[in-house]
């Protein structure tokens, strides 16, 4: 037999998580990547149809960056790693 | 340049010298992911191990302190940090994730490697082929954007270079490996 540990209140950080806020997987502009490869990119790896993946393209292009997905940490986090395989400057954070 | 194929992927014909400057091109950028003084694969082996192993495994893992970005300006665009403004967050991230992101960069190269013709020819890629070499494509041409400081105007910037300036002809190459990666994602993409 054995009993599970007494949970223990850490003390909260200032930058621990608040949990209802969801986090969001940004794309930067990148001088380097093409516009039709961020597209296509953005269509294969979300299955965005087309017009959605090239509106989130120009977002990226003219405002230097867009959000392309929002969720759990764990999936934004996985998006950023895929895209990152892609070449893509991904980054997460949890919305504001 | 590509054009798609009837079962999904794509084609594409290239001179000898257009193939040997593609194997010129991914090798550094293979070399550079292979990089021995950024720790390695936490030994992805196939042989069979116990529930006691993977846990040993797991501690081991969780006590190695948090990579940094790598040095390299190239390195570091390949593999950017997860978290624009958390740095302790992006160690974490790369902790658990940068090693594979490595071996999958490197394995896009390989396929770029394996399908070119050794003295040109014709490269006919299926549709996961020709996904490996839009990414692969694509981490060259990072490595020259890093390397010449491209920006998105760089017609301009070739055309303020002195014509005998050694960059000239890095920046048609470069030209040349977008126009080649643009004709793949049409090929592909529709």
């Amino acid at each position: 037999m054995s009993v599970a540990p007494a949970e223990v209140d850490l003390p909260r950080s200032a930058d621990e998580s608040v949990p209802d806020r969801p986090w969001l997987t940004i794309v930067w502009n990148d001088p380097v990547n093409l516009m039709s490869y961020v597209t296509y990119v953005f269509e294969h790896v979300f299955g965005f149809p087309k017009p959605k993946a090239e509106k989130l393209m120009l977002d990226v292009h003219h405002k230097g960056k867009a959000v392309v997905a929002s969720g759990t940490r764990e999936a934004m986090e996985r998006n950023v790693e895929v895209l990152h395989g892609y070449g893509l400057w991904a980054t997460v954070r949890q919305d504001t | 340049m590509f054009r798609s194929t009837r079962d999904g992927g794509a084609s594409v014909w290239l001179s000898a010298g257009e193939a040997s400057l593609l194997r010129t091109l991914v090798v550094p950028v293979m070399e550079l992911l292979s990089d021995p003084d950024r720790p390695n694969e936490p030994s992805k082996t196939a042989e069979p191990t116990d529930v006691l192993d993977d846990l040993e495994k797991l501690f081991a893992e969780a006590e190695t302190p948090n990579p940094d970005p790598p040095d390299d300006p190239v390195l570091a665009r390949l593999l950017p940090d997860a978290y624009s403004d958390d740095p302790a967050k992006s160690g974490e991230f790369r902790k658990y994730t940068e090693s594979s992101l490595r071996e999958a960069k490197k394995y896009f190269a390989q396929t770029v490697l394996e399908t070119l013709p050794p003295k040109g020819g014709r490269v006919k890629l299926t549709g996961d082929q020709a996904r490996d070499w839009l990414r692969a494509l694509n981490d060259v041409r990072l490595m020259f954007g890093v390397r010449l400081e491209v920006t998105e105007d760089f017609e301009d910037q070739i055309a303020g270079l002195d014509p005998k300036d050694p960059r000239v002809a890095a920046f048609e190459v470069y030209g040349w490996l977008g126009a080649v990666q643009e004709s793949l994602v049409r090929a592909i993409g529709g």
